[in-house]
């Protein structure tokens, strides 16, 4: 599948020109998307696509193929019992998974996001993140997380951040990338701006918060700026690129301020799991309590829902 | 992808379903009298006159027209009650009445918002999130001076004034009697207060609470009515002290008025303030800033952000971005939560701003709306903007009180201080950089009361607010806004 609208050909950007972020306005605009009230059917609607955007994750140590298997079951029958919901939008897991996944999965439409590039530190030498990737991809992945490197980043090595990304994106073949900043290690919004702009230059096709494992994760915040980075730089080059908060992402009320940020920044085009994804483990519970609250009127007990 | 390919689409797909604030809880009485030694009293003439909800045009209420006979009776109670308890009573004790006000406020926080929004039109986000808390804020930081006077004017001693007679405007109707109200009490005055003729009920609403709060009958009146009522109170010999907020037309009225007599007074008046976004700001928050400058209130701000000053290499870019965030903007239901643009207060406002955007046009400028849907009945003015216009342009000179922004382009920074600064008004301003140097420079040398820096329409009750030239007179808030109400006398 190709799930990005126009090849990128990588070039690097003119970073002088980078815009320039104000904290203090961005937390207000922030303030503003919260303040919406979102209710009735405009708050079903809502929950499905939640659904439908996830990418279900398992990234644990001590993950297992019992535990993939588990999650690739969850992430194609959501809840049974309430018919007509929406299946996620990927399951994601480390390499070494990969082929548990895909067999699970199976024609189910679900993609198959590996994490890759030394996830999360990206702490290796190039080769072994390329031959990650690769063998990532072989085996069934079609969508790739990698991580950026935080040091060079912070050092001001921008060239070899941008030309990792581009060789990552060259081995990924027909898999789509997903960039993460790790906006947590970067620190101030002027640098998540800064490395939104390369990532999308060097040819990320989603550009994706964090890997879950620094706090914070994703806020509210860092999402608003690479949002604000996605529509100019679709503004400059007309390519649309995806966008992917992760972590700390745990209950319905939160991401549905994520969709009302996306709705009033990026507009219509990007509210598909095409174009935007929730990295996340909990969320689903969440939501798939909140739907059938507003079917019913009353919250079930949580365990009504399975945990997997 | 899509047909167009570079641009963004905000009017389909997933859209907000209505979510109004309920009206059950509030009560609003078929009728309202005047408000004058601390009871509810029916005017010497009888008239009424109907206050509309400006998002229907249906009637909300009637309230009663004071004339020469009602005001008289104000200020003699207003003076009875400044000669008796008020003037004589305990500082701390004046302090706890007000108190006591701001603390009811709050209690009844979300009745007053609901009622300000059906009254005058503006979202429910601003009436509950900004005008109400403001209001309440007011009282709270003045009854915190009523004790304290002596250590805002250190060597003197300051006294009251004796009656002071207060109108305010629409467009913040209860904020705006908080600011007049709560510096006069602190200070040890009793007051005259008329709150604009369509926008009274929070105001009356107000004198409910004043009568629950115990104040001593008289300490404050309120008389509701139009132009006539105002000027009973400005003509009125007996009256110390005048405090006006409106239009630069009715201050200068004013002035002319009060010429030779002993009042003293504060006027706050128009204003056509410019905001100044250079090159090297922050773009996307300065594009907020712009938003919220100009379509805060549907416009109906004296401070509000008119005309736009952007530094040429950005001119595009921010207002291709100006357009796209307009058109995410809600305009409609003042009550449902998610509206971000109300009502135009009343149908003679629609009118002037209806006037000033053909005059705009006809002076050849590009006319640029907002493609939201807006309600069949009521009033209703999409957020507008005009580009390709100059200083000698009448949208650029006049105040127009609506959502309707002029674009203008500046090269070097003297260019635009120098557009900022040629128009006969001089409240606020704004400046957008990231360079605290050039905001320095340009705070200075803005002739303007107020000037923001990376932000806009911000208002603090410890913050003084007013205008230069025809903008005003006097200092309201904050410790310049006691000085307007006490005599200075040496320290005895």
């Amino acid at each position: 599948m190709s799930l990005s609208a126009v090849p990128a050909s990588p070039h690097f950007p003119d970073l002088s020109r980078v815009a320039l972020v104000d904290e203090v306005g961005v937390n207000e605009r922030v303030a503003r998307f919260q303040s919406r009230s979102i209710k009735n059917e405009s708050k079903n609607d809502a929950l499905k696509l939640i659904l439908s955007m996830i990418d279900l994750t398992t990234l644990e140590g001590q993950d297992t193929p019992g535990k993939v298997r588990q999650l690739c079951q969850k992430a194609m029958h959501l809840h049974d019992a309430m018919p007509g919901l929406p299946h996620v939008a990927a399951v994601c897991v480390y390499p070494t998974m990969v082929s548990v996944a895909k067999k699970a999965l199976g024609a189910s439409g679900i993609n198959i996001a590996s994490v890759a590039t030394a996830f999360p530190s990206g702490m290796a030498p190039r080769h072994i993140k390329l031959e990650e990737t690769k063998i990532a991809v072989a085996e069934g992945a079609n969508e790739i997380d990698m991580v950026i490197s935080r040091g060079a980043f912070l050092a001001g090595e921008y060239g070899y951040v941008f030309d990792e990304i581009a060789a990552i994106k060259e081995a990924c073949g027909d898999a789509h990338l997903k960039v993460i900043l790790e906006t947590g290690e970067i620190g101030t919004l002027d640098r998540v701006r800064r490395a939104s702009v390369l990532a999308m230059h060097a040819g990320a096709d989603f550009i994706k918060t964090s890997t879950g494992k620094i706090q914070p994760a994703a806020t509210l915040p860092v999402t608003l700026v690479m949002l604000q980075a996605i529509r100019d730089y679709f503004r400059e080059t007309g390519r649309m690129v995806g966008m992917k908060p992760a972590g700390g992402i745990s209950n319905a009320k939160l991401a549905i301020h994520y969709l009302v940020m996306l709705r009033e920044t990026l507009g219509n085009a990007w509210m598909t799991p095409q174009w935007y994804r929730f990295g996340a483990s909990s969320l689903a519970n969440d939501v798939l309590m909140q739907l059938r609250k507003q079917q019913t009127g009353v919250y079930q007990s949580a365990d009504y829902f399975s945990k997997d | 992808m899509e047909s167009q390919p570079n641009k963004l689409a905000f009017d389909s797909g997933w859209a907000y379903s209505p979510a109004p604030e309920s009206t059950d809880h509030v009560h609003i009485d078929k009728k309202y009298d005047l408000f004058i030694g601390g009871e509810f009293v029916a005017p010497v003439k009888g008239g009424y006159f109907e206050t509309i909800n400006p998002a229907t045009e249906e009637v909300l209420s009637s309230v009663a027209e004071a004339t020469d006979a009602d005001v008289d009776r104000a200020v003699k109670a207003a003076r009875k009650a400044y000669r008796g308890a008020w003037s004589k009573m305990n500082a701390a004790e004046r302090g706890k009445y007000i108190f006591r006000i701001a603390r009811i406020l709050q209690e009844r926080a979300r009745e007053f918002s609901v009622i300000e929004s059906l009254d005058g039109g503006k979202p429910i986000r601003e009436s509950r999130d900004i005008d109400i808390p403001l209001a309440a804020a007011h009282f709270f930081y003045y009854a915190g001076w009523a004790d304290k006077l002596g250590y805002a004017f250190p060597g003197r001693t300051p006294k009251a004034l004796g009656v002071a007679g207060q109108i305010i405007p629409w467009n913040f109707p209860l904020l705006m009697a908080a600011w007049k109200i709560a510096p006069a009490l602190a200070c040890g005055n009793t007051v005259v207060l008329k709150p604009a003729e369509t926008t009274p009920l929070t105001a009356m609403k107000l004198a409910e609470v004043i009568r629950d709060a115990g104040l001593p009958p008289g300490v404050v009146n309120i008389v509701t009515g139009a132009g006539k009522t105002g000027a009973a109170i400005v003509n009125h010999p007996d009256v110390d002290k005048i405090a006006f907020t409106g239009s630069t037309d009715v201050g200068r009225l004013i002035q002319r008025a009060i010429a030779g007599t002993k009042k003293k007074y504060t006027l706050e008046l128009g204003g056509k303030a410019a905001n100044i976004i250079f090159a090297d700001a922050a773009i996307d928050q300065a594009v907020e800033g712009i938003v919220n400058g100009i379509f805060f209130n549907q416009g109906h701000v004296c401070c509000a952000g008119s005309r736009l000053f952007v530094q040429e290499s950005v001119a595009d870019e921010v207002i291709q971005k100006l357009k796209d965030r307009m058109e995410t903007l809600i305009v409609g239901d003042p009550l449902d939560k998610n509206t971000d643009v109300g009502a135009i207060n009343s149908a003679p406002q629609l009118e002037k701003i209806e006037s000033y955007l053909k005059i705009g046009q006809q002076e050849g400028a590009e006319m640029y709306q907002s493609s939201c849907p807006v309600p069949k009945r009521g009033y209703w003015c999409r957020p507008t903007i005009f580009t390709g216009v100059s200083q000698s342009n009448r949208v650029v000179q006049e105040e127009i009180f609506g959502p309707v922004l002029a674009i203008q382009t500046f090269r070097t920074l003297e260019e635009g201080l120098t557009k900022a600064n040629n128009t006969p008004y001089g409240l606020s301003g704004g400046v957008w950089t990231d360079k605290g140097a050039k905001i320095f420079k340009m705070t200075q040398q803005v002739r303007a009361g107020v000037i923001w820096a990376n932000t806009f329409n911000k208002f603090d009750p410890t913050s003084p607010f007013g205008g230069y030239k025809e903008s005003g007179v006097g200092r309201e808030g904050g410790l310049h806004g006691l000085g307007a109400y006490v005599r200075l006398e040496p320290q005895s």
